[in-house]
């Protein structure tokens, strides 16, 4: 059984592989033998690699496969090339409202709470044990809360019970309550407030655990070498030791801005009014489990992985500079 | 191991490296500023689980509760008494399916980090940048694919149907390299000299040395677990109603609105209390074996 796993996983792993008998005969044979050498760690790999493909990435492949589809889910998908994707650009008014929403939304809460994260994350390994993982908790707890914040709601509830409105009319700054979850002005703004609220989760943790992993002599040796104050090391050396953990918070902190959409239904409702809480995500949820247009709402991931994709490069580029 | 951890703490606290206390002042009091608004709709949750009905409903309203009293817990129970499946059985099924699931999770996802990040494997950056890659597609168009996976596997409505999915998440794997890219080559090399099989380094050496990273994966993988029913792909995989989570029957009971906001809270506390005991269980070991392990050459 290990056995054919492996090799199974060799082939899946390797597609030059596949060219075994081609003209590179000696390179292929060279890559077969360090394979064969190091056949334990492809063992260890194997038990998730197979769960992995079949329970995320076999459907991550069909969804792309779909989105250029027509697929009702009752009915056989139907191949009709790259019309999805053309449909949302051109045809799609309310995608180009949501696109907007969701890059303004991105552009705010993204790098907002990346920084938050990482600066709160240093500022509590500074504190003594004790108090640092009460502290941690405080911080983190919102995320482990599953939906408190529909507490938020409560606070911005439109009519006089709600907190804001409340406290607002009783120390005289507005007569009238104010509609804020109904009110197109606000609403976006509120939904940033809860984001950034919810947002010091796994990048956050892990920004702990690394800056508590770090190797302390290199600070003491960084002393010894003229580092003078508390933000030239953090620039010369936390930063640059945490570069790993930095390129995992970014990559979770990205997901998480871009794809805000739980949020946004529970506070605003959906559809919001003049689709001013509207997001790629919430799109995408109409068309796939409202409408069921299956194509359709696997283009907007599709379209939706790739602006990841892209802003996943540009900000690994500028961690690179981290340290310089 | 004591006398390390004593020794480390004397030392920050008289040497203060490249610290001035001005700028510490400036800084916690920041951090004193965020840390209120993170709590505050914390005690507002609480003192809402507390607060009898007519102060509920009082104008204008108040933050705090004046007689605090369970009754919204007692309307909890009383709202859980009249399903059909006994509110235990619920319980039971959200344990299994986090511990199974958080379990695996972490021994899979290590196993498979360690030869991405330490053996330089053929093929393996391939591997690792579909993992990644794999994080940034939108679950809702997979749901569909998965479903018809789990049917052709015969999983459908049962519980493997939630805890197989959860072993193969990109984000454990993820998380795993990171943390072990910065273990040194010589010391694995080392343990090679002396004979040690892969498995054997990786349970022996790398596993200790990555403490804090799989402590903290621990709490990502049973958070994510915990609150698996509602919304999410869960709720499609199993239908039957003695195998649901507790998470799916509270969204499912509270979704009753306003007036419900006491009981809500209520469930919204008691949801909480696990995750956050799993919380400080791994957090405290994560803060101790810090002290003692520095990823040293």
């Amino acid at each position: 059984m290990s056995l054919s796993n492996q090799g199974l996983q060799e082939i899946a792993t390797n597609p030059e592989l596949h060219r075994l008998g081609g003209p590179d005969k000696g390179r292929a044979a060279q890559l077969f033998r360090e394979m064969k050498m190091k056949r334990q760690g492809y063992m260890l790999l194997a038990p998730y690699f197979i769960l992995f493909f079949i329970f995320t990435a076999f459907p991550v492949l069909m969804a792309l496969g779909l989105s250029f589809t027509n697929f009702n889910i009752l009915e056989p998908p139907s191949f009709i090339g790259w019309e999805n994707y053309a449909n949302l650009f051109i045809k799609d008014d309310v995608f180009l409202i949501a696109l907007k929403n969701t890059l303004l939304f991105a552009v705010v809460t993204g790098p907002l709470s990346y920084i938050a994260c990482f600066f709160l994350a240093w500022l509590i390994n500074e504190l003594p044990p004790r108090i640092r993982s009460v502290i941690t908790l405080l911080f983190y707890a919102p995320s482990i809360s599953g939906n408190v914040y529909l507490i938020w709601q409560v606070a911005f509830s439109g009519d006089s019970f709600g907190y804001v409105n409340a406290f607002l009319m009783k120390w005289g700054f507005i007569l009238e309550p104010i509609q804020w979850l109904q009110d197109p002005k606000y609403m976006l703004f509120i939904i940033m407030i809860v984001q950034l609220w919810l947002s010091l989760g796994t990048a956050f943790l892990a920004f702990i655990a690394g800056l508590q992993g770090m190797d302390m002599s290199l600070i003491e040796a960084g002393a010894i070498d003229g580092i003078r104050n508390r933000w030239q090391e953090l620039w010369f050396i936390t930063l640059p030791s945490l570069r790993p953990m930095l390129m995992f918070g970014a990559v979770m902190q990205i997901t998480s801005s871009f794809a805000v959409a739980d949020v946004a239904t529970n506070m605003v409702g959906f559809p919001s009014p003049q689709y001013a809480g509207h997001t790629i995500v919430t799109h995408l949820n109409d068309y796939g489990s409202i409408r069921f247009e299956m194509g359709y709402a696997s283009a907007i991931a599709t379209v939706l992985f790739a602006i990841m994709l892209g802003s996943n490069l540009i900000v690994q580029k500028l961690l690179k500079k981290v340290g310089d | 191991m004591k006398w390390t951890i004593r020794w480390r703490w004397r030392w920050r606290r008289q040497k203060k490296l490249n610290r001035s206390l001005p700028v510490d002042m400036v800084l916690f009091l920041f951090l004193a500023g965020a840390g209120v608004f993170m709590a505050v709709p914390f005690v507002f949750m609480i003192s809402t689980a507390l607060k009898p009905l007519d102060e509920l409903f009082l104008f204008p309203p108040t933050f705090f509760v004046r007689s605090p009293t369970m009754d919204n817990f007692y309307d909890l129970i009383l709202i859980f008494s009249n399903t059909w499946v006994p509110l235990s059985r619920y319980m039971f099924n959200t344990i299994f399916v986090a511990l199974t699931g958080t379990v695996g999770h972490v021994i899979l996802a290590s196993m498979a980090a360690y030869p991405l990040a330490k053996l330089k494997l053929p093929g393996g950056n391939i591997l690792f940048t579909i993992v990644v890659l794999s994080l940034m597609f939108a679950s809702q168009v997979t749901a569909i694919p998965n479903y018809l996976t789990i049917t052709w596997l015969g999983l459908l409505d049962s519980y493997w149907a939630l805890i197989f999915p959860a072993f193969a998440t990109s984000l454990g794997l993820f998380l795993m390299k990171q943390f072990m890219e910065q273990i040194p080559d010589a010391l694995i090399e080392a343990a090679k000299i002396d004979g040690a099989s892969e498995f054997r380094i990786f349970r022996s050496i790398v596993m200790p040395m990555v403490k804090p990273a799989w402590l903290t994966l621990i709490i990502f993988s049973f958070k994510g677990l915990w609150g698996t029913g509602s919304g999410g792909q869960g709720a499609s995989f199993v239908y039957s109603e003695q195998l649901k989570t507790m998470d799916y029957v509270f969204s499912q009971i509270l979704s009753g609105g306003f007036y419900r906001s006491g009981p809500m809270a209520a469930a919204a506390l008691i949801m909480m209390i696990v995750p956050v005991l799993i919380f400080v269980l791994t957090q405290s070991s994560v803060i101790q074996t810090m002290s003692t392990s520095g990823l040293k050459e």
